[in-house]
């Protein structure tokens, strides 16, 4: 039986896993690797990395980070942020990436997809769209929520899969981080208009916006961060050498003690999440 | 384990994972055109995501047909993974008719919608097989009946002659043939690679085989 894909989303700063409320206000969390794996031996489906300062090259550059991560996770790995040219793709795939997500820059030059497309095949194109409500409408935004555009997301969503997308990652800025839930309609809306997967993204704090972004959302695959870190942080120790950016707070007053989101966060192993959907009669993955 | 393992790079898809798993269970290997190294490998992997047509064109624009199909017959195994499995086929109707490598008798075939048109196409993602129950398969030696591993394809390969199926997986209304396997040719149509340890175990029986 075909299973629902649960992906822990990684958001990475420099050399850093952070994590913010509507995609800003980053805070550290620890290292990527560590998370992606020990998400990899807890049952993740796929692990999603996104680079919050799309640093491809040059210093902590976020392809070091994704070889590094190859070598010990034997699932599918998806990279974004920063991602310009064709040679960008080849570059993360040759890292270990099998799917690289793309954003900004199919704005101003939509056949990147398919460009991407024609040589390395659909299913390692992502088409990544962030996506803000205003007066009623869902707009698409870019450069990590910074930048608006006057594109209506679900007409962008058809047109990024016309161009070449294999699968779409749909990301809601007002919900991201905010731990009030998926955004239902946009996901269903979008999930309905398109013949290919749709991942969910932003806003889960506990199982049931999980099943909720299923069941009533249509999400084929549901990506989610808060609510696996902040369970995951504390049985990952690797505190040495923290760069001096992001917002240290969470890891300096000791991993665990977590006063942001409480009341609404639960957070939950992936197993308890899939447990919890199994009771929905939800397919996942044992 | 010294023995010679090819993974054949014809410009198609992510051949470095699969390198790394098999480095991960101490496993040497080449990733390589070169033709005359496929005549002296041990185990040849055929992996690839992609087009068909453009795969059979990259194979033939260098030279590669010949020696994977003499290789064949030297009797030592062939894994052709995703893509890599659709290509051992007799012919593929994608984007057209186009002639597969021929190793074994089949076609290649576009999932359709089901009748309430509730599945994706690509499937993407983790699915179930089932292991014929009539066979034992050293592939599949340690693998349990159920186990899930990892899917991204539009089409799938139909066997002319049911034998050469080693599992079936279900997507939509569709029962497709998942893994096959005839004398010293193997495919999976899912990726091992990125299978977590079910994977790595099905790798590690092919080098074993």
């Amino acid at each position: 039986m075909h299973a629902v894909r649960i992906i822990p989303r990684l958001d990475i700063k420099g050399p850093n896993l952070v994590k913010g409320v509507h995609l800003e206000g980053l805070r550290v969390l620890g290292k990527p690797w560590d998370f992606a794996y020990t998400y990899y031996k807890a049952g993740a489906d796929e692990l999603i990395y996104i680079d919050a300062v799309a640093s491809l090259y040059g210093r902590n550059n976020l392809l070091d980070i994704v070889r590094k991560t190859a070598e010990q996770i034997f699932i599918p790995l998806t990279v974004g942020g920063g991602v310009r040219n064709v040679d960008d793709i080849k570059n993360l795939l040759r890292a270990g990436a099998d799917k690289v997500a793309i954003n900004t820059a199919v704005i101003t030059n939509p056949t990147l997809i398919t460009e991407g497309a024609m040589a390395f095949g659909s299913q390692c194109i992502v088409g990544s769209l962030q996506v803000k409500k205003i007066n009623n409408k869902y707009i698409v935004f870019t450069d990590n929520a910074r930048e608006r555009t006057e594109l209506d997301a679900i007409e962008w969503a058809q047109k990024l899969v016309e161009l070449g997308a294999g699968e779409l990652l749909v990301t809601s800025i007002d919900q991201e981080g905010t731990g009030r839930g998926y955004e239902v309609e946009l996901t269903r809306a979008i999930a309905q208009n398109v013949s290919v997967p749709v991942i969910a993204c932003g806003g889960a704090a506990n199982p049931e916006h999980i099943s909720e972004i299923i069941i009533n959302g249509k999400a084929d695959a549901v990506a989610a961060s808060s609510i696996f870190h902040y369970k995951y942080a504390e049985q990952i120790n690797s505190m040495e050498q923290f760069a001096e950016e992001g917002n240290l707070a969470f890891i300096k007053n000791a991993r665990g003690s977590l006063v942001f989101m409480q009341d609404r966060l639960k957070a939950s192993t992936i197993n308890e999440v899939k447990e919890y959907l199994k009771t929905k009669n939800i397919i996942c993955r044992k | 384990m010294s023995k010679k393992v090819i993974i054949l790079d014809y410009g198609m898809g992510n051949l470095f994972n699969i390198q790394r798993v098999l480095n991960y269970i101490g496993v040497e290997s080449e990733i390589t055109i070169d033709a005359n190294k496929i005549l002296t490998a041990e185990r040849l992997i055929i992996p690839g995501v992609g087009a068909f047509d453009q795969a059979m064109n990259n194979l033939k624009g260098q030279n590669l047909i010949e020696p994977i199909q003499e290789y064949s017959k030297i009797g030592r195994p062939i894994l052709g993974i995703c893509l890599g499995m659709q290509l051992l086929f007799s012919e593929s109707s994608e984007f057209g008719l186009h002639s597969g490598l021929d190793l074994i008798k089949g076609s290649v075939l576009k999932f359709e919608y089901d009748k309430d048109n509730t599945i994706k196409i690509p499937q993407i993602g983790w699915n179930t097989i089932s292991k014929r129950n009539d066979k034992k398969h050293q592939l599949l030696s340690g693998i349990d009946d159920g186990t899930y591993y990892y899917f991204i394809h539009s089409y799938f390969c139909k066997p002319d002659n049911d034998e050469d199926i080693m599992a079936t997986t279900i997507y939509g209304d569709t029962t497709f043939c998942s893994a096959t396997h005839k004398n010293n040719i193997w495919g999976c149509q899912f990726h091992p690679e990125r299978s977590g340890e079910a994977g790595v175990k099905i790798l590690k029986n092919f080098i074993n085989l």
